[in-house]
């Protein structure tokens, strides 16, 4: 950092902390109830389904409206009463990389520095930083609006970072990609993290589990859960799963296993290959029956193919959490 | 004020986007045939004063086309950035909504002005062959320049309430059809709404200007309505965020 524009990090140790944070669209719900906070340094994913209110809490985030209710404070400024100050600490991406299209990218770029009060001395040498870092020199003297997608997401993602926020809010950043632009966007926020605090929200699931340190779940305008992924992976499995691919006498098989105790299911997931059928036994959490069901292999003489032990996906857990949610 | 910014992005989007020099173009060459036209009335007649006479004619001319112009200039400059979801990024910059609704009505008056400006070439022109006194000129082009910034700042208001552009001129024009004639017909109305209306006209506000004569009454009426309504383009923005609408 040089002098001019050097950026003084907020010292707290939670750059966000939002507290029953509440909005309503005249009748309609946006949020309702939000509570969670974050610590600097974090990338933090918000998972839902489409329209669960990830972006209305990004937008009352980056003072694009203030709640109906509640407290949101960003690097130790709230935004309702110091909204200039929170916009100065954030860079915002919002979902649809909205970008002037009669503007060449420099000129886009040199308004967005302006916009964000940046030093004039050294605005120049920014941009070229930042156009390098987002790899988009080489479209730099194109109108924006003849850009394709993954530019565009680019630019998006410069012009939040010209100011060098604090806090980067980024929504939903890689939608509408091809797979390729999505590995590299996702390394690129990675990147980013360090002194920087990073939320972005996402419908995608393996996104958050690639790139989040922390997933908050909102669902229907409520978090409904708050961990890293591995624990909420952790936490919500309530058995453990093993699948096996034995070659022998189903009946015989499927009876032997079944005998084995702890054992709560036995499923079978028909023929894998000629003479060899898959089952899926469940046991309790704690209880790894690994052992016993290759001694029972063993002392039978069957052929074992396959044997594994099944991990409960973050996309078994969303949908389990969705649909209890929606049960109660 | 960090107005600067959105003043010169709005000034290069007119020009680049080419509006500017379209809008110029027409009001250029339709004022100059006027002031033609009027001007070889005037000779052929012989008798009336040019002095006097031309110019409110050719000013009454130019007000005409500025109710014209002036929505073609206003109707981009919210209903565009709410069309294509740039006012999000907008605002959460660090700027305040006063500030970007005067950088934006800022860009609109200096293009208003260079094209009113680029209409002086008629009475340099005219001065080479006759007597031209500036004073009742500069009168009447400090009046077309506070009539136009009313206009303007009407049609900034309007523009804010819509993200369609052809909607914001179409109201724009209708708002200043309306305060043009809203006195137009004193029997419609009791003496008493008739005297009130009479003093909202705009029409009746640039009359003065336009034969030379600068009535601070007037100056006042035009600075207020151009205040009242970047008020009131302040409270839509507010109300939107508040409502939580793009």
């Amino acid at each position: 950092m040089t002098a001019g524009n050097t950026v003084v990090f907020y010292e707290g140790r939670l750059v966000i902390e939002v507290e029953d944070l509440t909005k309503y669209y005249g009748e309609i719900r946006g949020i309702e109830g939000v509570s969670f906070s974050i610590e600097r340094g974090e990338i933090t994913g918000f998972l839902g389904p489409n329209g669960s209110g990830k972006t209305t809490t990004m937008r009352i985030l980056t003072c694009f409206f203030p709640p109906t209710r509640g407290k949101a404070k960003v690097a130790g400024y709230n935004v309702i009463e110091h909204p200039l100050e929170v916009r100065r600490k954030i860079g915002y991406m919002p979902e649809t990389v909205p970008l002037y299209p009669d503007m060449k990218v420099t000129t886009y770029l040199n308004f967005v520095a302006d916009a964000k009060g940046m030093d004039k001395g050294q605005k120049k040498k920014k941009i070229s930083e930042i156009m390098e870092q987002c790899g988009i020199v080489e479209v730099s003297h194109r109108l924006v609006g003849n850009l394709s997608k993954g530019y565009r997401q680019r630019v998006g993602l410069a012009q939040a970072l010209i100011n060098n926020p604090e806090v980067l809010i980024l929504d939903e950043p890689t939608i509408g990609l091809d797979p390729k632009q999505v590995v590299e966007i996702r390394n690129f926020i990675k990147n980013l993290a360090g002194e920087r605090t990073i939320i972005l929200s996402t419908h995608i699931l393996p996104e958050v589990s690639m790139t989040c340190e922390r997933v908050i779940i909102i669902h229907e305008g409520r978090i409904i859960a708050v961990d890293t992924p591995e624990n909420l992976t952790g936490k919500l499995e309530k058995s453990s799963k093993i699948v096996i691919q034995i070659e022998g006498i189903q009946q015989e098989i499927k009876d032997k296993l079944r005998a084995i105790p702890g054992v709560i299911n036995l499923a079978e997931k028909g023929e894998a290959s000629p003479g060899v059928f898959s089952y899926e036994v469940e046991s309790k959490k704690e209880k790894d029956l690994s052992g016993e069901i290759s001694y029972l292999v063993y002392s039978n003489n069957w052929k074992l193919v396959e044997m594994r032990a099944v991990k409960m996906s973050l996309e078994d857990i969303f949908i389990e959490l969705v649909t209890k949610e929606e049960e109660m | 004020m960090n107005f600067y910014p959105i003043f010169k992005k709005e000034l290069r989007s007119y020009f680049t986007s080419l509006i500017a020099y379209i809008v110029l173009t027409v009001f250029l060459a339709l004022s100059g045939y006027l002031f033609y036209t009027n001007l070889a009335l005037f000779i052929t007649w012989g008798g009336a004063s040019i002095q006097e006479g031309l110019w409110q004619y050719v000013f009454h001319d130019m007000r005409l086309f500025l109710l014209i112009t002036i929505p073609l200039l206003t109707m981009r400059l919210f209903a565009e950035e709410k069309k294509l979801g740039t006012i999000e990024l907008l605002l959460t910059y660090p700027f305040r909504d006063l500030e970007i609704l005067l950088g934006k009505f800022l860009a609109c008056l200096v293009v208003f002005s260079l094209m009113i400006g680029l209409t002086l070439l008629y009475p340099i022109l005219l001065a080479v062959v006759y007597q031209v006194e500036v004073g009742p000129l500069a009168a009447s082009y400090l009046g077309l320049f506070l009539l136009g910034s009313a206009f303007i700042s009407c049609g900034i208001m309007v523009s804010s309430l819509t993200e369609n552009q052809i909607v914001a001129a179409l109201v724009t024009l209708g708002f200043i059809l309306l305060f043009w004639f809203i006195d137009w017909n004193e029997a419609a109305a009791s003496p008493t709404v008739a005297n009130v209306l009479h003093h909202f006209s705009f029409f009746e506000h640039f009359y003065n200007f336009a034969r030379g004569v600068i009535d601070t009454k007037d100056v006042i009426y035009f600075i207020l309505f151009t205040f009242f309504f970047l008020f009131l383009t302040l409270r839509s923005l507010e109300s939107r965020r508040w409502r939580g609408l793009r």
